[in-house]
């Protein structure tokens, strides 16, 4: 259990996390999302005792991270695959992490063979790739056998395989019961992976859901139309009370026959053009996606935005 | 595959595992220094240049002494001669230390270091234990190999010195102690610098400059800074005589200290308030 109270941390004039409150439970994934620079590696950051919060606080079980007896039994973290030295072996780099809590050493050679490093863990960890350095980083979150796990990116760099395999062993660790809190900025990696959701925007939470509600208050639909009486067809759904915007052709130039209707559904808008005797030529149901549903609800809060692309 | 191998015992409550203790850090920090190449080589670096040099230039010294002033002659010193390495050997030591700490701050392992152990005073203590240890045994092992194998080459040219007469044991063992105290504040300046380039600029500036450049002041500046200057009175410790000017032995010892104590007080302060 992970519990924040009123989390601030503001470098100089930056706001970088701006009055956060959640708590994160076990037994589940917690997706952390939000865009670049929304405040989530900060946020993990306090939680691990890197940064001290300009205000509030933060724990985990009850008691703040710098405190904790023997922090790697409790909490496991990965923040950054490649913060260690290359100069070091993988296995050295294990053991110095492991004998710093009072882990016993067999300890390192069984993460090693959880995460699948065996043939290189006497290799000097400069020489590996991204996805070695992942692995490596996930074995050393898994040393103390804990049952707070924070991972920060966790797929970054890995290939499909990778990929498969973290997700994997992050939902069979929060099975186990575990606390697992995993950021991303892919709103389609965390449906895949997360069960409950944190999504946060320029330092402020946006939302404390579980992924199924979000997807179900995020998937809105919209019904395409074209009709060469578009325009009349518009008059009397609005109307009815739904909303209509322009809609565009296949070229994604704005067509005057195309138009947008959301509050009211294909059949309604079918019924309502067979009622004044209107010809469709199109009449297709729309679903949001996931990631649009995402960027909808962060687009105010997207920290750095491509001039011209913002809708 | 991955679930049931984890979970040997599931979660636990924090009463099933015994808190970390100082000597886990000192064990962790152990693993650190030893699985390094650069630990290696510095160490080397510091055996070789501190017995070879001291015994080229106590051989070099040995056959002019003939031909010294009388003056010279009479402040012969065959201690100090043999320990002239140690003026570069303890550059490779302040080199080390500075590293041990600052290449956590350049990889990134720093935050991995403070992930595991949030007592950031333990990290920073058992860092410096560690190393002023491996100094010792080094520093002492090059000592007394440079005061053996330099006083071989001086007799015979010259008058040599042997452990038993007044002020040598204290001098050759002493080498030792003022490399212990330049460790702590190496691996001290590396804390509080955080950038190699930076601390190392410190130490050299500390050990060489700064004494260089005051040996260019008035003597009315200049006695009170040689008299003073850390560095300058710990290796007051290592000398047989004392120079005018300049601390007795232990209090110059402890001159050092000191400041390596107020150094030490800082970068410890600030390693536990600055965000990692």
């Amino acid at each position: 259990m992970i519990e924040a109270h009123g989390l601030v941390k503001r470098y100089g004039s930056t706001m970088a996390v701006n009055d956060l409150s959640f708590s994160i439970r076990p037994g589940m994934v917690t997706g952390f999302l939000g865009p670049n620079g929304a405040g989530k590696t900060t946020t993990m950051r306090m939680i691990l005792g890197l940064d001290a919060p300009t205000e509030g606080s933060v724990t985990v079980d009850g008691r703040s991270y710098r405190d904790l007896p023997a922090p790697m039994r409790e909490v496991g973290a990965l923040l950054d695959a490649k913060a260690l030295q290359g100069g070091r072996r993988a296995f050295d780099h294990l053991l110095c992490l492991a004998q710093s809590n009072g882990i016993p050493r067999g300890r390192v050679d069984e993460v090693i063979r959880i995460v699948g490093l065996e043939g290189v863990a006497r290799r000097r960890a400069k020489g590996f790739s991204l996805g070695m350095s992942q692995r490596l980083g996930i074995a050393s979150a898994l040393l103390g056998d804990p049952a707070v796990l924070i991972f920060d990116e966790p797929v970054n760099g890995l290939d499909p395989d990778g990929i498969q395999w973290v997700r994997t062993l992050m939902r069979a660790q929060a099975a186990e019961g575990r606390t697992v809190l995993v950021s991303s900025h892919l709103m389609s990696e965390m449906a895949l992976t997360a069960d409950h959701l944190l999504v946060i925007g320029k330092g402020r939470l946006i939302a404390d859901t579980s992924v199924d509600e979000f997807v179900r208050s995020s998937s809105q639909q919209s019904v395409h139309v074209r009709s060469p009486r578009a325009a009349e067809l518009a008059a009397r759904c609005r109307e009815a009370g739904a909303t209509v915007r322009a809609g565009t052709g296949p070229d994604a130039r704005t067509d005057p026959d195309v138009i947008e209707i959301t509050g009211m559904d294909s059949a309604e808008v079918g019924k309502l053009a067979a009622a004044h005797g209107i010809t469709l030529f199109e009449l297709i149901p729309v679903r949001a996606s996931l990631e649009e549903a995402f960027m909808e609800l962060t687009r105010e809060s997207v920290e750095y935005q491509a001039a011209g692309v913002t809708r | 595959m991955t679930g049931a191998t984890i979970a040997r015992t599931g979660p636990d409550h924090r009463a099933a595992f015994p808190a970390a203790t100082f000597g886990d850090v000192l064990r962790s920090e152990w693993t650190k220094l030893r699985s390094v190449r650069s630990t290696f080589w510095a160490l080397t670096v510091t055996v070789v240049l501190g017995i070879a040099l001291g015994a080229v230039i106590s051989a070099a010294a040995a056959h002019g002494y003939a031909k010294f002033s009388v003056s010279d002659k009479l402040s012969w010193d065959p201690t100090g001669v043999s320990q002239s390495g140690m003026l570069i050997a303890q550059a490779a030591i302040a080199v080390l230390g500075v590293l041990y700490i600052s290449s956590e701050y350049s990889s990134g392992m720093i935050r991995t270091s403070l992930i595991a152990v949030p007592k950031r005073g333990r990290v920073l203590a058992a860092k410096s234990l560690i190393f002023a240890v491996v100094t010792f045994v080094v520093g002492e092992v090059t000592c007394f190999a440079a005061f053996f194998v330099g006083q071989a080459l001086i007799s015979g040219h010259a008058p040599h010195a042997a452990l038993g007469d007044p002020g040598v044991a204290r001098a050759v063992a002493g080498g030792g102690l003022y490399l212990i105290a330049l460790a702590v504040l190496s691996v001290a300046a590396g804390a509080l610098l955080r950038h190699a380039a930076a601390a190392i600029a410190a130490m050299v500036a500390v050990l060489f400059v700064l004494p260089g450049i005051a040996q260019a002041l008035p003597d009315s500046w200049r006695n009170p800074v040689t008299e003073f200057w850390p560095t300058q009175a710990g290796s007051q410790l290592t000398s047989v005589h004392i120079a005018a000017h300049s601390l007795q032995p232990w209090p110059g010892f402890g001159v050092m200290c000191l400041f390596v104590a107020i150094v030490y007080a800082v970068a410890w302060t600030l390693l536990d308030r600055r965000d990692a």
